[in-house]
């Protein structure tokens, strides 16, 4: 990969970190919703719900992927400007929300999709420079 | 305070919780790998960096501050939905935005700061919906104020 252009080489890291934490969150949703929340925000509670969710084997699914995000995510720092990195990682909304209406069946309202597309934009411009 | 308004201040808190360890993290690794410098996508060049990674101190309190984002949002995810969660946490992407010009010294034009006016707006449009939209989520929630 060190022969392609450094936008190209950007694309396909980018595209590894945003398959990464959006599919491992949606995982890592999945599995927390079977959980359950914990009854208040206590440490012991907290850790017993954490322990819970250990045991999740969609816990399992996500926390690799997520793991593969993390190193892309290192990458990327490596090469170029964190105001540039980190609104591009905002490219996973539109993944994320397809995800969240089409495989967690979550129910995404007008508001929140024109909410989402303004993110985007916005995320679009400060990613221009 | 009612139910709902309850699941709203439960919410707030733990997405800005969320939001200041998420920036704090992203600044650490920032720093951590420009202290290690560019990575070759190689196989031999991740091998080479790796043990840097592991050995960086910066990286490693980056890593602590992404363990407590991850904390926060999973359990606030627990409790509301993920298309909820995930846009309202961008915000903290203008508060990046003014950390990496504060303390990494980066240039950020005026259409960048545009930008991230047009994230807060969006992100205040997503804060006006319902945490909750799932029958699953709904039934839970009656189940509790019973």
């Amino acid at each position: 990969m060190t022969g392609l252009p450094a936008m190209t080489r950007f694309a396909i890291v980018l595209g590894l970190l945003i398959f990464g934490s959006t599919g491992g969150e949606i995982a890592i949703t999945y599995g927390m919703k079977a959980t359950g929340e914990p009854v208040r925000l206590r440490p012991k509670e907290v850790l017993q719900f954490l322990l819970r969710a250990l045991c999740n084997g969609w816990f399992w699914v996500g926390a690799p992927l997520m793991a593969l995000a993390f190193y892309a995510l290192l990458v990327l720092l490596s090469w170029e400007p964190i105001s540039l990195v980190i609104p591009a990682s905002a490219l996973s909304y539109v993944v994320g929300t397809f995800g969240a209406k089409y495989v967690l069946g979550e129910e995404v309202s007008a508001a929140r999709w024109a909410g989402v597309i303004l993110v985007c934009v916005g995320v679009a411009l400060v990613a221009k420079g | 305070m009612t139910h709902e308004r309850k699941l709203r201040v439960k919410t707030l808190f733990m997405v800005s919780l969320m939001v200041v360890c998420a920036n704090v993290g992203d600044l650490m690794l920032k720093r951590g790998m420009a202290r290690i410098g560019e990575v070759q996508p190689t196989l031999a060049g991740l091998a080479r960096v790796f043990p840097l990674t592991v050995s960086s101190g910066s990286i490693w309190i980056g890593i602590i501050f992404l363990s407590g984002f991850m904390l926060s949002y999973m359990t606030v995810l627990s409790w509301a939905d993920y298309s909820y969660v995930m846009p309202a946490g961008a915000f903290g992407y203008a508060v990046l935005t003014l950390l990496a010009v504060v303390f990494l010294h980066e240039a950020v034009t005026p259409r960048r700061w545009l930008g991230v006016i047009f994230i807060c707006v969006g992100v205040l449009l997503v804060g006006q919906t319902k945490p909750r939209t799932t029958a699953a989520a709904a039934a839970a929630v009656s189940e509790a104020a019973a």
